[in-house]
């Protein structure tokens, strides 16, 4: 395999836990996925899903002593990130892989100026003279679409509304050049139109610099707008990947099928929604076949039996994949 | 919007806050009529004034100006009975059932709350109330005895659901019933409001945020921005043919439902100014791709009728030459 | 390198089975050194504690070469200390039910009113609450007693003077949060009155603060009692209060050390144990409180 077509980011079979008083359980459960250079890749999943926490999990940023990772390869570059101390993996954080979260509000500190805590972010990981560091945040606020950038490094973080906020932790997120970023409902605090700029930002942030993007959202409209490959993910795991097109256009998992369908959309009038009966399982009961079995139509005995391995999904892409006994017959 | 009685009328609504030396224009002269059986949406981003609207409906806050009329009556004149009734008449279903349900109440008390306040019942007769309200939301009598954190979200907005029924009203608010929701559970409760509303016949006045939302249970819309409405009609005309520039820019902005639908329209530019300091003349004009000169700049439009724009009235100043009546 | 999987749950909490979830040695020292010798001090006590006996004066304890006649020795009156000690217990937990129940249904109700009404109501009573932070309670003690001597009922006085203010204060502060929650909301849409709204719906969500509130208070009044006493403007004399015991060995404390020292750590097992409970209780309740 030669260097040029090999993933940025490799994923196998990553095994999250998290002890309660009821137990310990499985929060991620064999995830595995790969992400090339540029490519944007959606994680849907509904809370309890599993898919903040396969974001965490990556960066070994886990609620410790709680949660921890306790299975499976992170690869950066070929770098298996897992077998990294924490003092390394504060070397790979922010440098080469970053993420961005839900709250703006939560990301920034009050008490410095955005060009502090630019400033900051930068200082952890390049040695350069304070002057040149200085005009790489004022870049970095450039590239983020922030007007006047000069000016807006000496605000404070309440000056500023939620969608500039979000751009700023957009732009420490990007100082340092990472390869990878991991964005956590990033736009969900955001009204409509200013979630519309912020998705065309990062659009126009990956063409200009070939950044990969993990968009981890509980919208398909999100990862119907800027998403390229998909896993659909369901109490701790996969039950869907592939590429987003072959997805909307073949779900092959009928709770995928099922949760496309039951999103209204703004483009047509729909008499009635199909909907889910029931609810997601509780971590500390989930059932022992397939985690959708008890929700689902298509449901037979094996379905709560055991858990489905792979198969095809509909769409025949090879990198379609889809996990459910009966994937080939509905 | 022309029905002959409307169940609830908003005339002129204002609300204005102090803040500090400023003051916020939260709603400025905010004007619809809701017909019975009739959902209206008010749609818009922070800062439109769509929550204080409803609060206003909900009489958790009293207008600045402006008056509410529910069967034709005006709110303020309401005496002690009249308080009463409408107290059984309005009713609301909040964003986050996590907040809008005590804790410390077990699901009976807090769905029979309404009777207990307005009405003298007995215990069996209000047990038997409770147990048909729950019924009707799906969930069962045995629920009556829990507390609100032995159930999940959807089931927990299925009890705030329940309480707002119970006094059958004929008015229901709902503030963003259902984005605090799980996706899967969305629709089951989207479906339930509509499944209540053939049943009962109540009006529903919905504030909510997104869009695909809004079209699958709105009947007529209001666009509101910086405290105005600045399009307001049957839902399908507006999704399907938006005229004002802001209602067109909200719909653009608003997410896919398939990677291959187009999403090359214009992009609005800017931030939504604060409401602390709205621009003068048209409040959207800084930001408007259809700015047509100074007027917009000194004038704020009227929201009139257009020409071939059905029952729609929009505040623009590019229908103004076009205007009816 | 990473831990197993069974490894995760040992820490979990379960294994520690009835120690953890019941504080057991501070509920045990509480028991013995507080609750029992107050209700039965006269059947357990071995001497009469204001009998005194001149020719047993200053015996020492004894296990510093004392007798098992005084097993704790005796004071400058020959009087045993183990029998003052186990009275004063009754003094330091009446003075603190009595004190904290006064003073929280007193701060809670002004705190309720404040935080629900706001306006006027609350500005006044913030400022009162200032000033009655601002004000020493030793001075008012003292203030107190040079006007109509030192007794019991003044000694409650100026506990629930001290204590209502945090108690206002406290659930002002919650009130204020708790009225912006959309259940408030609701049941303002259902009709409820203010009176309703405050008693079903507010102060239940503010009991648990006040309970844990309340019992954090316990070793606040007996330090609080103590000092009153040891400075002579608290329980009048010869009433075995411990802060008068451990002021009677004050010009003691080099010669006969046990006299101010056995009383001095009859507060201090209390204390320390209260604020254990304390601590445990507030673990207990709080996350409950802030349920998600």
């Amino acid at each position: 395999m030669s260097d040029s077509n090999r993933p940025v980011l490799e994923v196998e079979n990553l095994h999250t836990v998290i002890a309660t008083q009821r137990g310990t359980f499985d929060v991620v459960d064999q995830v595995s996925f790969r992400l090339e250079a540029g490519e944007t890749l959606g994680i849907v999943g509904e809370s309890g899903s599993g898919k903040s926490m396969t974001g965490l999990s990556l960066l070994g940023l886990v609620p410790k002593p709680a949660a921890s990772v306790v299975g499976g390869r992170v690869l950066l570059d070929g770098e298996d990130l897992r077998s990294k101390s924490e003092a390394e993996l504060r070397q790979v954080r922010g440098r080469k892989i970053s993420m961005i979260l839900q709250d703006p509000q939560t990301s920034l500190n009050p008490a410095f100026t955005i060009g502090n805590q630019l400033l900051e972010a930068l200082q952890v990981h390049e040695r350069d003279s304070r002057q040149s560091l200085r005009q790489r945040a004022i870049q970095a606020l450039r590239q983020v679409r922030v007007a006047a950038p000069e000016r807006r490094v000496h605000d404070y973080p309440h000056q500023m509304s939620g969608g500039m906020k979000q751009r700023v932790v957009g732009a420490i997120a990007i100082s340092c050049a990472p390869r990878v970023i991991i964005a956590d409902e990033p736009t969900t605090s955001l009204d409509v139109t200013i979630q519309a700029q912020y998705l065309k930002l990062l659009e126009d942030l990956q063409r200009e610099t070939g950044l990969a993007l993990i968009f981890i959202t509980h919208d398909f409209g999100i990862v119907a707008r800027i998403c390229q490959h998909l896993l659909v993910m369901y109490a701790g795991r996969i039950v869907e990947a592939g590429p987003v097109r072959e997805i909307f256009n073949r779900p092959s998992h009928p709770y995928t099928r099922a949760l496309l369908a039951s999103v209204p959309t703004v483009e047509r009038k729909v008499d009635r929604l199909p909907s889910i009966e029931g609810q997601p399982p509780p971590l500390h009961d989930l059932p022992k076949g397939c985690r959708f079995a008890p929700r689902c139509g298509f449901a037979e005995t094996r379905c709560h039996e055991a858990y489905p391995g792979h198969s095809a999904g509909r769409s025949g892409h090879p990198r379609h994949i889809v996990n459910c006994w009966r994937a080939e017959e509905i | 919007m022309g029905d002959a009685a409307p169940l609830l009328e908003v005339r002129e609504l204002t609300r204005h806050f102090r803040v500090g030396k400023a003051q916020v224009r939260a709603v400025d002269g905010v004007s619809f009529a809701v017909a019975p059986g009739d959902t209206l949406a008010l749609v818009g981003e922070s800062g439109c004034g769509k929550t204080t609207t409803a609060r206003l409906i909900l009489q958790l806050d009293e207008p600045t100006a402006g008056e509410i009329r529910l069967d034709g009556r005006d709110l303020r004149q309401l005496d002690r009975a009249g308080l009463r009734q409408f107290r059984n008449d309005v009713q609301a279903v909040f964003q986050d059932p996590w907040s809008s349900l005590n804790p410390r109440m077990r699901v009976r008390e807090i769905v029979a709350e309404t009777l207990i306040c307005n009405q003298r019942l007995g215990r069996k007769e209000l047990d038997r109330q409770v147990d048909a309200a729950l019924t009707a939301v799906g969930l069962r009598p045995d629920h009556a005895r829990n507390y609100p954190h032995e159930f999940s979200g959807g089931q927990r907005q299925r009890v705030a659901i329940a309480s707002a029924l119970i006094s059958r009203p004929r008015l229901l608010v709902l503030d963003e019933p259902v984005s605090a929701l799980d996706v899967s559970i969305r629709s089951q409760i989207m479906n339930l409001f509509k499944d209540l509303q053939a049943e009962f016949g109540m009006s529903y006045v919905i504030v909510a945020h997104d869009l695909g939302t809004t079209r699958y249970m709105a009947d007529q819309i209001a666009v509101m921005y910086l405290g105005r409405i600045v399009e307001i009609g049957p839902s399908e005309e507006i999704f399907e043919a938006p005229k004002h520039p802001y209602t067109k820019a909200l719909l653009a902005a608003a997410l896919p439902s398939h990677p291959d639908t187009p999403h090359d329209r214009e992009e609005l530019a800017g931030e939504i100014p604060s409401p602390l300091e709205p621009p003068p003349g048209c409040h959207f004009h800084p930001r408007c791709p259809a700015f047509i000169g100074p007027v917009c700049e000194t004038d704020y439009p009227d929201l009139d009728p257009v020409e071939g724009a059905g029952a729609r009235r929009v505040a623009c100043h590019l229908y103004r030459g076009a205007a009816v009546g | 390198m990473p831990p197993p999987a069974g490894g995760v749950a040992r820490g979990s909490g379960r294994s520690f089975g009835l120690a953890s979830r019941y504080p057991l040695v501070p509920i045990t020292i509480l028991m013995i050194v507080l609750v029992i010798p107050s209700f039965f001090a006269d059947l357990i006590a071995p001497h009469d504690p204001y009998a005194a006996s001149v020719p047993n004066r200053l015996e020492p304890p004894v296990f510093a070469g004392g007798t098992w006649e005084f097993p704790l020795g005796t004071d400058r009156l020959g009087r045993d200390i183990l029998s003052r000690t186990i009275h004063g217990a009754k003094y330091a937990l009446s003075i603190s039910l009595v004190g904290i129940f006064l003073g929280t249904i007193l701060g809670t109700a002004v705190g309720l009113a404040a935080g629900y009404f706001r306006g006027w109501t609350d500005r006044i009573v913030m400022r009162v609450v200032d000033v009655s932070f601002a004000l020493p309670s030793i001075l008012l003690a003292l203030a107190l007693a040079a006007a109509f001597g030192s007794s019991f009922e003044g000694v409650i006085f100026v506990v629930v003077f001290v204590l209502w203010s945090y108690f206002a204060r406290q659930v002002r502060g919650e009130v204020l949060s708790l009225r912006e929650r959309d259940f408030v909301a609701r049941a303002r849409v259902a009709g409820a009155g203010h009176g309703r709204i405050i008693f079903r719906h507010i102060l239940p969500n503010v009991m648990n603060t006040v309970i844990v509130l309340a019992t954090l208070q316990i070793g606040v009044v007996i330090i609080l009692e103590a000092s009153l006493s040891f400075l002579g403007i608290g329980i009048p004399r010869p009433t075995p209060a411990w802060g008068l015991l451990v002021a009677d060995g004050r010009a003691l404390v080099v010669s006969a050390w046990w006299v101010s020292l056995i009383p001095g750590l009859a507060i201090l097992l209390t204390v320390l144990s209260v604020n254990l409970f304390g601590d445990w209780l507030r673990d207990r309740l709080d996350p409950k409180l802030r349920q998600r």
